[in-house]
């Protein structure tokens, strides 16, 4: 698949876009290193042309630092595995949500210990109302300690039940 | 000669970016002076949101203008007048009702401003108003329990939010005051009608002092010139801080 003369652009092909796309799933968020890019819903598109690569990826929040570890870590992964021309772009539209972190990503985060967004996203960033449950317990008499937390996207709870701190992730 | 609507939109965008990185930056020099632990974190969470507003302004403006400036260039290489953010974002901190107040503000402007933008004509620009937009929503939310909770508090917390407000009235009207900027962006771009903007700012304003036993104060003498680059004396030792680094050691990077 790679030709050892890095001056020789490689003609890739609709193969290399399912390539790139399986690489994508061993690239983890920096802050949650159980969710990868793709769990995160934050990759839009793989561009083949030629023998570049592009993945455009959306922002989480605007401040979020992890952002330029996730680019970073993208070309990493898919440099190491042969792809020489890599671009990672950033898209702002459609923006991104919690809506677009996938199910798969949702257990993962529960099983860490951080409770997943509950409700959609669209419409604004707006504050739990509804009892949310414990990942460790599901016991649902927990309380928020903090509607901000160590990292922009997540909020600070206490489970009465087992009496143990979680994270939440906020729905935004 | 009228303002083209590429300048204006340079303008425009500018303005967005300074507001945010001055916010941000006022923000920032409250790090680790938090009265709790939350609220040290939310207002670090408020900073951290605004420099990455502000990022993503100045990287479009850079674009817009063509003329190879980048984010680094816009916020750390201008001088005083050159900055085009509101007097009101600006004002020092003091103590935390005037922060909670100066933000109450300000935001009730910005998310106005914001939610406009969402449906303006240029694509871009209103792809960075739906990303920030979220977020400023929750920065309000927060802001305005506590303007609740200091107003409707004690005695002295009361009376002290009440002079924040007295204090920061008069640099409110600024945010309104539409100039030719403005109005090319409204009537070419779709952009906000800083008319329409007031009439939904005291109201919504006003929901909230009311809900805080506070009288929303009479419109006096209104302070202006923040975005024709003419601002308030804290402005210089704030931009002194803020540059030190980039014109002590130019192009220095992490």
């Amino acid at each position: 698949m790679v030709s050892a003369d890095s001056t020789m652009p490689v003609a890739l092909s609709g193969n290399d876009e399912k390539a790139v796309w399986r690489l994508l799933a061993n690239v983890a968020d920096p802050e949650i290193p159980v969710l990868t890019v793709l769990d995160l819903g934050v990759v839009r598109a793989v561009v083949i042309d030629g023998g570049r690569v592009t993945v455009d990826v959306a922002p989480t929040y605007s401040g979020c630092p992890a952002m330029e570890m996730i680019e970073a870590g993208i070309a990493t992964e898919l440099n190491r595995n042969g792809y020489e021309d890599v671009r990672v772009h950033r898209v702002l539209s459609p923006p991104w949500t919690t809506d677009w972190i996938s199910d798969a990503g949702r257990d993962k985060l529960k099983r860490y210990g951080i409770a997943p967004p509950a409700g959609a996203g669209r419409g604004g960033m707006k504050g739990n109302t509804r009892p949310l449950a414990c990942p460790r317990c599901d016991s649902v008499d927990t309380e928020r300690l903090s509607e901000f937390g160590s990292t922009a996207c997540k909020a600070a709870y206490r489970c009465r039940a087992c009496l143990e701190p979680f994270e939440y992730f906020k729905c935004i | 000669m009228a303002m083209t609507r590429e300048q204006a939109l340079l303008e425009y965008v500018l303005r967005l970016g300074d507001n945010a990185l001055i916010l941000g930056q006022r923000l920032t020099e409250l790090i680790a002076h938090g009265p709790e632990l939350e609220e040290e974190l939310a207002n670090a969470n408020f900073a951290l949101d605004y420099l990455g507003q502000a990022r993503m302004y100045y990287a479009y403006a850079g674009q817009l203008e063509g003329a190879g400036r980048d984010e680094d260039a816009f916020a750390f290489l201008r001088s005083d007048h050159e900055y085009r953010n509101l007097l009101l974002v600006e004002q020092p901190n003091g103590h935390f009702g005037d922060v909670m107040m100066r933000q109450f503000l300000f935001e009730n402007y910005y998310v106005l401003q914001l939610d406009a933008l969402t449906r303006c004509d240029d694509e871009h620009l209103a792809a960075i108003a739906a990303r920030a937009l979220t977020e400023v929503r929750y920065h309000l939310r927060h802001v305005s329990q506590w303007i609740v909770r200091l107003g409707d508090g004690t005695e002295e917390s009361h009376r002290r939010v009440a002079e924040s407000l007295e204090r920061l009235w008069r640099y409110t009207g600024e945010a309104f005051a539409s100039d030719e900027v403005d109005d090319v962006v409204r009537d070419t771009l779709q952009g906000p009608d800083p008319e329409e903007l007031l009439r939904t700012w005291r109201k919504n304003v006003k929901d909230v002092l009311q809900e805080a036993t506070l009288t929303m104060p009479e419109d006096g003498w209104m302070a202006g010139g923040g975005r024709q680059g003419h601002h308030t004396e804290h402005f210089g030792y704030l931009l002194a801080e803020m540059q030190h680094l980039q014109r002590t050691h130019p192009g220095a990077e992490w």
